[in-house]
């Protein structure tokens, strides 16, 4: 017995040894590369902000959705596309609360590509709600010839971003629900040109330089309701507006989830105290009938 | 199946029907009668689990077909439209692609338990070889399926993976071509994979038919590791095991709905979110979670073929259970030193994941080497020794007795663990 928990013992001890050989090992060659100034693809975790969509009972503020989409027009769409949103989803439940003729008045302003019609020809019409966002390019080379590169489109963009959160926090924020790696890589990016030397320069963008020179400057849109019209604001209504365009079925999707799980856990309860019923009969219980 | 029906039909038209072709008979006695040792504990749960998240898969995989185009052009914005514009698109979808996850959870539980208990053992051999046939179907389904979004990850996961197929001598390359139907993962590619997601699940469940027929010849394995012998070790499937299930079953679905309805994007990759794009390679090119083990061992070894021999090797290794474990004793109950090397080996797979998951720099290789030689150690030379050297623990003389805690020096604890 003794014996064999020496040997037990020496066994765990060689197993932890060669781990922590490799653990440290493996710590090394990045202090390595940051010593030697390698930094491409470097990024500091951007800090996490507060969202009124995080969690169980997580909800869009609808008035911070519709400044978000104010600053998305003003500014954002004169070069980013948001393809997969159309005109419609803007009233959608759970969405920026926009009226239906709030809809179509906005839709009415842009000009939308149609056609061919009975002549032939491919015409512009004004546009519809059930018609998508347009470009302001006609194409992709024609974005890269004016900007210098495509912009991305928007409509993925907060599910599309996020950042590396590492052990041993990736374990835990399935646990706090924590979803928001895009938006608050997104709010970290608009906050992130702090070098006044370099405008391709940001503090958050992987390997720090970035194709966008800052796109937002304080006062630039004009909010209608009083919030402060400041970079940061705008950085985090555009966010969150981001967040509606890549998961517009959010808020649908934690009240019913609110509902399974009340549900499976009534269920759960109930099928355990008849499984304790069931396996205390007699026939299952062998203390009862010990000869 | 075993075990002899004792259903009797009552009604003229059963018995009509029963006579004819006695499948309820066959159904009672396989999953009402049954006699299931009564020993039992929850780890035992995940058979049923995995069937049911078969059955679940298959039932959101054939709804999400429905509006899902296997066109590169379109399969991503038929994916967004899915999210978007079909009723529940985004349950379903949601649903199938954590369901996908969450069935390699307790694919893995399962085969841990029966590597735990030594279930492979005989007369069990031909059970654990048709579910080892079902883990290799279920890898390739799982690759399938992702590659079907067409996002960044999806194109360049199934780049690297088939690319595999070029390290192959002499032929390789004329395979991976006709892998691709082309000479690049495109178009071709897509529609074979989604003819190919759609087919496999229902081989999966022809081969679930064969895993639970061979299962119920002997009987399930125990904690006990031990063959019932009486009526006494025994209790009925049904009710005892039916509720148990049913139980484990609605528990593992509060983790399930946890996932599907809170966290539905943590374990999908974010750059999937981006249209596929055969210009720009990702920074890193991470599969999903379950294939990290063997991803860390093909990328501990620099040269691709013997890399790409070893990765299949990893998963191979595991059919040969059986007659690399020497053992008479089933049970790590009784097995002091097994159990050691099985929670070791069990640390190992997740190490293995976390370095599959890192970027493949200096130190992640290294510890992924030595995690390696420790994954075939366990199966090529810990496994045959520890059968003759081992000191096991005596057994009980019946699972009647082992539920007593009639046995030897080893507690009741060690037997329900």
């Amino acid at each position: 017995m003794r014996q064999e928990n020496a040997s037990r013992r020496g066994i765990g001890l060689a197993f932890v040894t060669a781990l922590a050989l490799a653990l440290t090992a493996s710590g090394r060659p990045m202090l390595a590369e940051t010593g030697q100034g390698s930094n491409l693809f470097e990024q500091p975790k951007p800090p996490r902000q507060e969202w009124t969509f995080n969690g169980f009972f997580g909800r869009y503020d609808q008035a911070q959705l519709q400044r978000g989409f104010q600053v998305y027009r003003e500014v954002c769409s004169n070069c980013h596309s948001l393809k997969l949103v159309a005109f419609r989803n803007l009233a959608d439940p759970g969405g920026p609360g926009f009226s239906e003729a709030q809809v179509k008045a906005l839709a009415a302003k842009y000009q939308i590509k149609d056609g061919p019609n009975d002549a032939g020809d491919i015409f512009e019409r004004p546009g519809r709600p059930s018609d998508y966002f347009p470009w302001n390019f006609p194409n992709e080379q024609a974005a890269r010839t004016a900007l210098g590169a495509v912009p991305p489109d928007m409509s993925l963009l907060a599910k599309a971003r996020s950042y590396e959160r590492g052990f041993p926090l990736f374990l835990i924020d399935p646990i706090i629900q924590y979803q928001e790696q895009g938006p608050d890589y997104i709010y970290a990016i608009l906050n992130g040109y702090t070098n006044d030397k370099d405008p391709n320069w940001n503090e958050y963008m992987p390997g720090h330089k970035i194709a966008m020179p800052m796109p937002l400057s304080d006062g630039a849109v004009d909010y209608e309701d009083g919030s402060p019209k400041a970079v940061q604001q705008y950085a985090k209504d555009v966010a969150a507006f981001l967040m509606w365009a890549a998961e517009p079925k959010l808020e649908e999707r934690k009240r019913l989830g609110f509902g399974v799980l009340i549900f499976l856990s009534i269920y759960a309860l109930l099928f355990f105290a008849a499984k304790n019923k069931i396996w205390s009969r007699p026939e299952a219980h062998v203390d009862l009938d010990t000869q | 199946m075993s075990g002899e029906s004792t259903y009797v039909p009552k009604s003229r038209l059963a018995k009509w029907f029963e006579s004819r072709l006695p499948i309820i008979g066959l159904v009672h006695s396989s999953f009402v009668a049954f006699p299931n040792p009564r020993n039992l504990n929850y780890w035992w749960t995940f058979g049923g689990i995995l069937s049911f998240m078969l059955a679940a898969q298959i039932v959101t995989g054939v709804v999400l077909a429905m509006h899902y185009t296997p066109q590169s052009g379109l399969a991503f914005d038929s994916i967004e439209h899915i999210m978007r514009d079909v009723n529940y698109g985004w349950l379903l979808r949601y649903a199938h692609a954590n369901g996908a996850s969450m069935f390699f959870f307790a694919l893995y539980i399962h085969m841990f338990r029966g590597i735990y208990y030594g279930s492979y053992k005989s007369p069990r051999e031909v059970l654990w070889l048709l579910g080892v046939i079902i883990f290799l179907l279920a890898i390739a389904t799982a690759f399938m399926g992702y590659v079907l979004p067409w996002g960044q990850m999806s194109f360049w996961g199934a780049t690297v993976i088939t690319s595999l197929f070029t390290a192959i001598p002499l032929v390789g390359d004329s395979i991976t071509t006709w892998l691709w139907g082309g000479y690049a993962v495109d178009n071709a590619t897509l529609n074979r994979f989604f003819s190919l997601h759609y087919l496999l699940p229902f081989m999966i469940a022809g081969v679930v038919v064969l895993h639970v027929w061979a299962l119920h010849v002997h009987g399930s394995n125990n904690p006990a590791g031990i063959e019932k012998k009486t009526d006494k070790d025994t209790l009925s499937f049904h009710p005892y095991f039916t509720v148990k299930d049913g139980f484990a079953l609605v528990c593992f679905l509060v983790l399930y709905t946890w996932l599907v309805f809170y966290v539905p994007s943590y374990l999908y990759d974010s750059d999937n979110y981006i249209v596929a794009n055969p210009l720009q390679t990702p920074v890193h090119i991470v599969p999903e979670w379950y294939y990290l083990p063997f991803y860390a061992i093909l990328r501990s070894i620099p040269s691709k073929l013997i890399g790409t021999a070893t990765m299949f090797a990893a998963v191979l290794i595991i059919a040969f259970l059986p007659w690399l474990d020497t053992s008479k004793v089933k049970s790590a109950a009784y097995r002091p030193l097994y159990r050691i090397f099985f929670w070791l080996f069990v640390a190992c797979c997740v190490l293995l994941g976390y370095m599959g998951s890192q970027p493949p720099e200096g130190g992640y290789v290294l510890a992924a080497r030595f995690l390696t030689v420790y994954y075939f150690l366990f199966f090529l030379v810990i496994l045959p020794l520890l059968g003759r050297y081992e000191k096991t623990k005596p057994l009980p003389v019946s699972i009647y007795d082992a539920v007593l805690g009639k046995h030897g020096h080893a507690k009741p604890a060690d037997v329900n663990p």
